[in-house]
This record gives C-alpha cells, sequence and structure tokens, in this order.
C-alpha cells in the first residue's frame, strides 16, 4: 500500500500542493484527476521520488521515504514503473534496447533472457516486429504501448502514469486504458493514473482523487463521480458539452 | 551570487558523477560510444585544421623574418614552439569546446527536456553517473591523443609550406624544429590538455543537465556551455602556464 501523508510542495512562493494525504491499494487503479494547474503531476513526481516534498510523507508498503538514503531510495524506484506523458522514450535507441535498458541495468541475466522478456512484454501490450524499428518511426499509440511494456518489465510493485492517453484518437486512449487496467490486475500492482480525461474516469476509475489548487476536495468511485453534489467536481465533470447533454437526457430520463 | 551558485552546483554534481558506475558492462559500452562521439568525430576536423594552421603559422613567421642576421632555422623553431605550446593544446581544446561541448549539452539537454532523464531517474539510475561519467572518461583519455596528432600535423603543416611556397628551406625548417628540443614542454602542453578535456566534458554537461524548459532554452543553454568552456580554458592556461613553466 502506498499511504500519502499532508504532503506539501512549494516552488518558491507558489505553494503546489497544501497537504494531500491519499491511500492506494494493491491492485488497485486509482485516477488523479483534476484541472491544469491543480497540481497532478507535481502530486505524481513526488510519489516517484523526481520531487522532494516539503512537508509530509509517502510510505511505500511501510518504508518512509523521507527517511531513506539516497541508495535506498534508488533501490526502491527499482520496483516503480512510469509511463510518462510523452512517452520519454529513449529516441536515439530502438524499441528493443529502450525495453531492455532496465534488464540490462538491474539484472545479470543473459541476452537471451532479456530477449524472451522483451519480446513477452511486448507481445502483452500487442505490439510486434517492432524490435528494430526506434521511437519516431512509431504512431503515439504504440510509443505509448512501447512506454507501457517497458515501465511493466521488471515486474513492478507500483506503476505510475502520467496523461497516458493524451494525444491519442478516443478509441486508442480507451485501449491503453483498459491495457493498463488489465495489466494492474493481472499483476496486483498499485497503479495511479493522472488524467483529466472524462473517458478514463469512467473506462477504468475504480478509485478516483479530485484534486483542486493543491487540495484534495473529493475521493469516489466512477460510479458516485456523476451524483456527487462537489460543485468543483460537477464543474469539472460537465465542462464538456458531452456530459452536459449526457446528464440533460440521463435527468429526463429520470 | 548565480555564479556562486552555478559554481557550488557544479562541484554538487561532480560529486554525484564521481561515483561508482552502477553496472560495469553498461559503463564500458557508454564509454565506447562516447569515445567514438567525442573522440573520433573529431579526428577530421583537428587534422584538417591542425595541418593547415601549422602551414599558416610557418609561412607568416617567414614573411615576417626578413633580416638577414635572423638565421632562417627560427622559423621553424618558432613554429614549432607555437604549436606545441599553445596552438595544439590550448585553441584545438577551444575549438573541441565548441564543437564537442554543444554535442553534449544539446544531446543532454534534450534528454532533460524530453523527460528521458526522468525516466531514467525513475529507473533507480545514477543519471549523472550514468551519463556524464563516460564523457569525461573518453576525454580525458582520448584528448591527448588527439592533441598529439595536432601537434604532428602541424609540424607536417610547416614542413609542406616550406616545400610548397620557398620562403625558406626544408633543411632550415627541420633544424628549427629540433633545436633545443625539450621534451618537458610536450608534456607541459598533455597536461594541460587533460585539464582541458576535464573542462570540455563536464561544463557542457553541467548545462546540458539542469536545463530547464524547452528546444530554445537547449540551444541556449549550449550557447552557454560554449562561452563559458572557452572563457574557463583561457583562464585556466595562464593559470597552468604560470604553474608549470614559470
Amino acid at each position: 500500500m502506498i499511504e500519502v501523508t499532508n504532503l506539501y510542495k512549494r516552488f518558491d512562493d507558489l505553494e503546489v500542493l497544501k497537504g494531500v494525504s491519499a491511500e492506494f491499494k494493491k491492485g488497485d487503479t486509482s485516477l488523479i484527476i483534476g484541472s491544469s494547474g491543480s497540481g497532478k503531476t507535481v502530486f505524481l513526481k513526488c510519489m516517484l521520488g523526481l520531487l522532494e516534498p516539503n512537508d509530509g510523507d509517502i510510505s511505500y508498503d511501510g518504508r518512509v521515504y523521507s527517511k531513506m538514503g539516497k541508495d535506498e531510495r534508488r533501490d526502491l524506484r527499482k520496483e516503480m514503473g512510469m509511463v510518462f506523458q510523452s512517452g520519454a522514450l529513449f529516441d536515439s535507441e530502438t524499441i528493443e534496447n529502450n525495453i531492455m535498458f532496465p534488464l540490462k541495468m538491474f539484472t545479470n541475466q543473459s541476452r537471451e533472457e532479456m530477449l524472451e522478456r522483451v519480446n513477452f512484454v511486448l507481445n502483452r501490450v500487442n505490439l510486434e516486429n517492432v524490435n528494430s524499428k526506434f521511437p519516431a518511426e512509431l504512431s503515439g499509440g504504440m510509443q505509448k504501448r512501447v512506454a507501457i511494456a517497458r515501465a511493466i518489465v521488471m515486474n513492478p510493485k507500483y506503476l505510475f502514469c502520467d496523461e497516458p492517453n493524451s494525444g491519442l484518437d478516443p478509441r486508442t486512449a480507451i485501449v491503453i486504458d483498459n491495457l493498463i487496467k488489465e495489466i494492474t490486475d493481472e499483476y496486483q500492482m498499485i497503479t495511479i493514473i493522472n488524467t483529466h480525461d472524462m473517458n478514463s474516469v469512467m473506462e477504468i476509475g475504480e478509485k478516483i482523487i479530485f484534486l483542486k489548487d493543491g487540495l484534495k476536495v473529493w475521493e469516489g468511485s466512477s460510479l458516485n463521480i456523476f451524483k456527487t453534489d462537489n460543485e468543483a467536481v460537477t464543474n469539472f465533470v460537465y465542462s464538456s458539452n458531452l456530459f452536459k447533454k449526457v446528464r440533460e437526457v440521463y435527468n429526463k430520463e429520470n | 551570487m548565480v555564479y556562486l551558485h552555478n559554481i557550488g552546483k557544479y562541484f554538487l554534481m561532480l560529486v554525484e558523477v564521481f561515483r561508482r558506475p552502477q553496472k560495469a558492462s553498461i559503463f564500458r559500452e557508454n564509454l565506447f560510444k562516447e569515445i567514438e562521439e567525442l573522440g573520433l568525430k573529431s579526428l577530421g576536423i583537428v587534422a584538417f585544421i591542425s595541418f593547415f594552421v601549422g602551414g599558416v603559422v610557418a609561412i607568416q613567421t617567414g614573411l615576417n623574418v626578413d633580416n638577414p642576421w635572423i638565421p632562417k632555422y627560427l622559423i621553424g623553431f618558432a613554429t614549432g614552439r607555437s604549436i606545441v605550446l599553445e596552438f595544439a593544446p590550448t585553441f584545438m581544446s577551444i575549438i573541441l569546446a565548441g564543437k564537442v561541448g554543444s554535442y553534449i549539452t544539446s544531446s543532454i539537454g534534450t534528454m532533460r527536456v524530453t523527460e528521458q532523464i526522468d525516466a531514467l531517474e525513475v529507473m533507480g539510475v545514477n543519471t549523472l553517473n550514468h551519463l556524464i561519467l563516460p564523457k569525461i572518461v573518453a576525454a580525458v583519455f582520448f584528448y591527448p591523443f588527439l592533441i598529439s596528432l595536432a601537434m604532428i600535423l602541424g609540424i607536417i603543416g610547416g614542413y609542406v609550406a616550406a616545400l610548397a611556397t620557398g620562403l625558406f628551406s626544408v633543411e632550415d625548417y627541420i633544424t628549427g624544429i629540433r633545436l633545443d628540443f625539450r621534451p618537458y614542454l610536450i608534456g607541459y602542453a598533455l597536461k594541460k590538455t587533460v585539464v582541458f578535456a576535464f573542462l570540455i566534458a563536464t561544463i557542457p554537461s553541467y548545462y546540458g543537465y539542469y536545463v530547464k524548459g524547452g528546444s530554445i532554452e537547449v540551444g541556449k543553454a549550449s550557447t552557454k556551455a560554449v562561452v563559458w568552456t572557452s572563457v574557463t580554458i583561457i583562464v585556466f592556461n595562464y593559470f597552468l602556464t604560470q604553474m608549470l613553466l614559470g
């Protein structure tokens, strides 16, 4: 379980996180939603250890991040997988080398064993015959799949995704969402996804945390997000015309 | 204050860079890549510039030494000393700071702005050590060879100029080159080269690693890196000359 307690993060005078607390359980796919500038990415980067919180604690299965030394933190990160918004693939390396890199760095497997694992995860994200290609030769959706494959190649306990379906068409976005959900269920990981895509919320939102101006203002599931009275959440959820129409139709029918 | 902050951050970066590599085989692989990128790919430009500048230095000296009381072999002597003491180690290092420095800053900077460095960090990689140490080792060990080559080709350039222009004889030129030959001076030039190589590898790495923003900022960082590496080389050259020859 990941426990976040009273997390604060400031950049000079700008307070981005103002005491956020949350719990994420094994096998759950949790979504952090909120408008741009609400603190979602900073929250995720604090959990990844890419940013140092000013106050508060993050505990990973009982291991408190702020009490760890540099080497312990690096060891902890080996248990994490991350899918970046941009993919963050190594653009001068082939897809095979991109996925193989963590195995080469942190295991003593033979090349054959590593290749077998690379092909297994590529197959798991439904990609074939891309081993020798470079990231620039793939479509946005394929790059995201490669990023997911690289994130899971080390069998991580914790999977973090920063807007994994941004820039993708709705159909591909749903495929990526479902893929992350399936992998989470299959490997019983703790998956945390940053998004502002309401389709993702409806598709895979088991647990949703809503951030606004650095504060957690709502927590629930995709079943009750449409029923909440919280004004900040309703303003966010019904900001698109599509969801406004859906609400009108729903209200008429009921 | 900004300068002091940057200098402090630069030294803190070096502390992290000089940690033990996490995996020897990956370090070795990166080292060979960097030897190719920073060293072998600079051979052409170093050879070309050295040869022609050597020739020009010899011709210029020849044209300015027209007093019959000054022996012609001094043309070879002056050309040799200029190339060995300053042109090859210092000015070739400034040229390499431009070529290699901009490559280092832009490659690391692009990795930073496209979140590739964050991706490595999340995997648990010591990114400073992983990205910068192979560059330092490659530069520090390979540049002395490159600068030695620059010395040899510079002197050959002068020799060819003697043949081509007839301003001075080949015999006088060779006599001048051999006159008062002191191996210590070669050692002095190579010691300077090692220091300059370290600066060429680390200052641009610093600017690339800590860049913030997008492609424009990476471009600006590359320019800053080249300027500061060149300035630092010139300042260090002054103090090293004072220390080693003074």
